[in-house]
């Protein structure tokens, strides 16, 4: 009879415990822990985060071709590399949608607009769309960083506070948050919106 | 002789009714001109501007769409929002359409799709930084995306982060109308 209970007991804690870890139902939160991923790159070959021995953390970007919002924010994207690879948080970018919902987002125009925007980080094409429901990604841009060495959520949301123009730019906020975690800072600043496209699905 | 004068007859008859049709023509045209008359600006809102325009407390019901030009999905949506406004004028129920394309591109996109599709609807461009702060003040839960809806009157609101096709939208502005 105890050996029953304490087997209930036991049962009923970890189902409770699922119940409370099964974040991954509308995308990770700033804290969670996320899963490495393995998705080709525009040179062909597959990338996994678990690659980057020497990175500190990561600056993943759902952007696209096609959105204005995206376009506008690829001179951003691209200074971001610039700043922060070499102090160990690179930019990887990975593209959502379905080129069959979205034509301009397939993969030669991804290789394509890397080349001619010199493009310094990987570029990655989501098969299937796998990997954007699992962050809960709404929206092209959409900034995902990532600090090791447990791959936590430290921030989830947009560029700066100026997406539309990037001469109005007077809050910098993957900047700050990448500094803040640089010198073992807790980010002041974990989340923020901006007007982007939705992720185009069939 | 009468032959000739009956077909002389005959003729200035027919001259009549072709330049008659030709007058009525033209004064169509003129009329057709003045009903699509096109805009030639929109007016720019920041969201201190916008804010009252969502929460006005009178007897009417108001239909705020989010939507931008280069936004497949917007542009799909957009005939039910004017199918809408046509449909439920006489029910007191306003249709504010509000553009968030890149203000530079006012001119050179939004003003020409605006004069193309005819929109009725009353249009203006939301030009504001620090879309966090106004992101969120217009709805807690809003991520951003493209389209998005507000309904309300004074007796409720809501918020939806989706596309529409007609009967879901009418059926969602029933909802408000109803009470």
């Amino acid at each position: 009879m105890k050996t029953i209970k304490s087997i209930l007991i036991i049962a009923i804690v970890t189902l409770s415990a699922f119940a409370f870890t099964n974040k991954t139902e509308n995308g990770y939160s700033v804290g969670d822990e996320i899963e490495d991923f393995k998705l080709k790159n525009i040179d062909n070959r597959m990338i996994s985060l678990s690659d980057y021995q020497d990175a500190k953390g990561f600056i993943i970007i759902f952007t696209c071709n096609m959105c204005p919002y995206s376009v506008a924010n690829e001179d951003r994207i691209i200074a971001l590399d610039e700043k922060y690879k070499s102090k160990g948080y690179p930019v990887i970018a990975i593209n959502p949608n379905d080129p069959k919902a979205s034509k301009g987002d397939s993969f030669e125009g991804m290789i394509a607009r890397a080349k001619e925007k010199g493009f310094t980080f990987p570029y990655l094409f989501d098969e299937g769309q796998q990997v954007f429901p699992k962050f809960g990604a709404s929206k092209t841009p959409h900034v995902y960083i990532v600090s090791k060495p447990n791959m936590k959520v430290e921030y989830i949301g947009a560029i700066d506070n100026s997406s539309r123009n990037p001469d109005a730019v007077t809050e910098k906020y993957v900047e700050n948050t990448v500094d803040e975690l640089l010198s073992g800072k807790k980010p002041t600043k974990t989340e923020t919106r901006a007007i982007g496209c939705s992720i185009k699905v069939l | 002789m009468m032959i000739k004068k009956s077909m002389y007859i005959l003729f200035v008859l027919i001259i009549n009714f072709s330049c008659k049709n030709e007058k009525l023509q033209t004064t169509k045209q003129s009329i057709e001109k003045e009903l699509v008359s096109s805009i030639t600006n929109v007016k720019t809102y920041d969201f201190n501007q916008l804010k009252p325009l969502l929460e006005r407390k009178d007897n009417k019901t108001y239909v705020v769409n989010f939507w931008a030009t280069w936004c497949a999905p917007c542009v799909k949506e957009l005939p039910y929002f004017e199918k809408i406004k046509k449909e439920y004028a006489n029910k007191n129920v306003e249709v504010l359409l509000v553009s968030l394309d890149f203000p530079k591109q006012v001119e050179r996109a939004l003003i020409p799709f605006l004069n193309k599709r005819n929109i009725q609807s009353d249009v203006i461009l939301l030009d504001d930084v620090n879309e966090d702060v106004w992101i969120k003040a217009i709805d807690e839960n809003w991520s951003g995306a493209l389209p998005a809806t507000i309904i309300y009157n004074k007796e409720g609101r809501k918020f939806y982060e989706q596309s529409f096709d007609y009967e879901a939208l009418e059926n969602e502005l029933n909802t408000f109308l109803k009470i």
